[in-house]
């Protein structure tokens, strides 16, 4: 059994990741996309003339490129697989439904971690922000849990838009709010009090801390497995919900109508 | 009387088909929410790094975001037509390719106009930079130049859609350096020198800096440089736009490929 779930999300990805390759929008626009919000925010903290600011804004900027990914083609994974007429032979084959939609969303993460190694080198060569992790190894663990906490977020929006015709819009609108929430560029300290709240609800927002602390330094083990919690916790949601919401569409008939 | 039927009419069906015929809502995410998420994150961004003000970054957005319906929707006159297959027939039709086009373009300006209308004001309510009743209009006239020049580099982009494929991207590159290069969040003079120069050649500079300076309570006299800068650079590449556009709708009949780009 769990071979065979291996084999599916390790089929799904490569297929999917070739795809996207081929797509100059689902692969070079994600990666050049978040760059120009990347530099434009350098260039505003290099105004500042902080060096430290600098690299905070690096850091945050390098990996919110992951949430462009994610916002923009996972929330229009199931309008794609209805486009391409295989929504329905997703739902109805033997292999759990959840498990090939996160398989997808995992490609589409990939893609945005290329984002992240391409900013942070943006970063360090052109406006030579210090990128020097004290502790490599964690700051690695950091970048790559963060990186799965958004591939969960990814696939929780997945699922619950699937009823939803004009996704693609919705996508792009949380792009920002989330940028903003997970305290990438600005620290959440700066943002109202009850803004605050939701970015505590975010796995991301200690993702970045824990990639923060572990380039400073710092003990980040407390942040990561507070990132990987929350995420395990939308992870089970997310699961749940996609059968509700599957078998809810089966029984209006709204699987390829919505 | 033909010419004002197909301007309007065509126009208005034109503006419905580039929201999928879907409900108006569309607007609610892509054009409202979008904008005002920029502003916020852009002037967050400018306190954390203790540079520019509120009502920098919430104008400079705000008519920055004009760019997002202007060179999508420029780009779509031809790239949507063709995703519904109309392109040939609207081509073939004897309908005047004047009134085709700009009843497809003004509906596309005057949505860039109100989503910078609704951006500034409610990013200024929302973080509390002070409006002045006065100066609404004369920002409104600033917005619509720039919401013009950047229709105009929509149509250069639109006119590139006869060959490429993929225009989404080109118009997310082109929006991407109007944000990076027009002095909507940097300071002009923050920038290279090389993208600077750069910078006064492009739509939505100019009409932007008008626009912070009748914000400021400017006279049209001060602005008026600015505006007319805008204003000619919008008929600049508007003519560029038509002219690319005449040029590769002959090659693309010639090799066949109006259906295949």
């Amino acid at each position: 059994m769990t071979r065979r779930a291996l084999r599916l999300v390790a089929v799904t990805w490569w297929l999917q990741l070739r795809m996207m390759h081929r797509s100059a929008f689902d692969g070079v626009m994600q990666l050049v996309w978040p760059m120009f919000f990347a530099t434009t925010a350098l260039l505003i903290y290099r105004v500042g003339g902080d060096p430290d600011a600098l690299t905070y804004a690096a850091l945050g900027a390098s990996v919110m490129t992951i949430w462009t990914a994610i916002s923009s083609s996972a929330s229009a994974i199931l309008r794609r697989e209805r486009g391409f007429g295989t929504l329905e032979l997703l739902v109805a084959a033997p292999a759990p439904f959840a498990l090939s939609v996160a398989s997808i969303v995992l490609a589409v993460s990939t893609v945005g971690g290329y984002a992240i190694v391409a900013t942070l080198l943006w970063a360090r060569l052109v406006f030579g922000a210090h990128i020097a992790p004290d502790q490599p190894a964690v700051f690695a663990l950091a970048l790559l849990v963060t990186a799965a906490a958004f591939a969960v977020l990814g696939f929780l929006l997945s699922v619950t838009v699937v009823r939803y015709r004009t996704v693609w819009a919705l996508g792009g609108a949380l792009e920002f709010p989330v940028w903003l929430l997970c305290g990438f560029l600005v620290p959440v300290a700066l943002l109202p009090a009850w803004v605050r709240g939701l970015s505590w609800l975010l796995p991301p927002t200690w993702g970045m801390r824990a990639v923060r602390a572990a380039s400073a330094g710092q003990p980040a083990w407390a942040d990561l497995a507070a990132c990987a919690g929350i995420a395990a916790a939308y992870c089970v949601a997310s699961a749940w919900l996609a059968g509700a919401v599957l078998r809810s569409a089966r029984r209006h008939g709204t699987l390829s109508l919505s | 009387m033909n010419w004002l039927r197909i301007l309007t009419i065509g126009g208005i069906t034109s503006y419905r088909a580039l929201f999928g015929w879907t409900s108006p809502w569309i607007l609610v995410p892509s054009l409202l929410v979008a904008p005002l998420g920029q502003i916020l994150l852009f002037a967050y961004i400018g306190r954390a790094s203790g540079v520019g003000s509120d009502a920098f970054f919430v104008i400079g957005n705000a008519v920055q975001y004009s760019a997002m319906p202007c060179l999508f929707g420029a780009t779509s006159t031809v790239v949507g037509e063709r995703l519904q297959r109309t392109l040939g027939i609207l081509l073939l039709s004897p309908a005047p390719r004047l009134a085709l086009l700009l009843g497809r373009l003004l509906p596309v300006l005057l949505n860039g106009v109100g989503v910078a209308l609704f951006g500034y004001l409610a990013g200024s309510a929302l973080l509390g930079v002070p409006v002045r009743v006065g100066t609404l209009a004369p920002v409104a006239l600033a917005i619509a130049a720039a919401a013009f020049g950047c229709t105009g580099l929509g149509l250069i982009n639109a006119a590139i859609g006869l060959r490429l494929r993929d225009t989404a991207v080109l118009s997310n590159i082109l929006f991407g350096l109007l944000l990076l290069l027009s002095g909507a969040d940097v300071p002009l003079d923050a920038l290279p020198p090389g993208l600077a120069r750069i910078s006064g050649w492009l739509p939505l500079t100019h009409g932007l800096a008008a626009a912070r300076s009748l914000a400021a309570g400017g006279g049209l006299a001060d602005a008026g440089p600015a505006l007319l800068a805008e204003v000619l650079l919008g008929v600049g590449y508007g003519v560029v736009g038509v002219t690319l556009l005449r040029l590769l709708e002959v090659r693309a009949r010639s090799a066949a490929t109006l259906e295949l780009a």
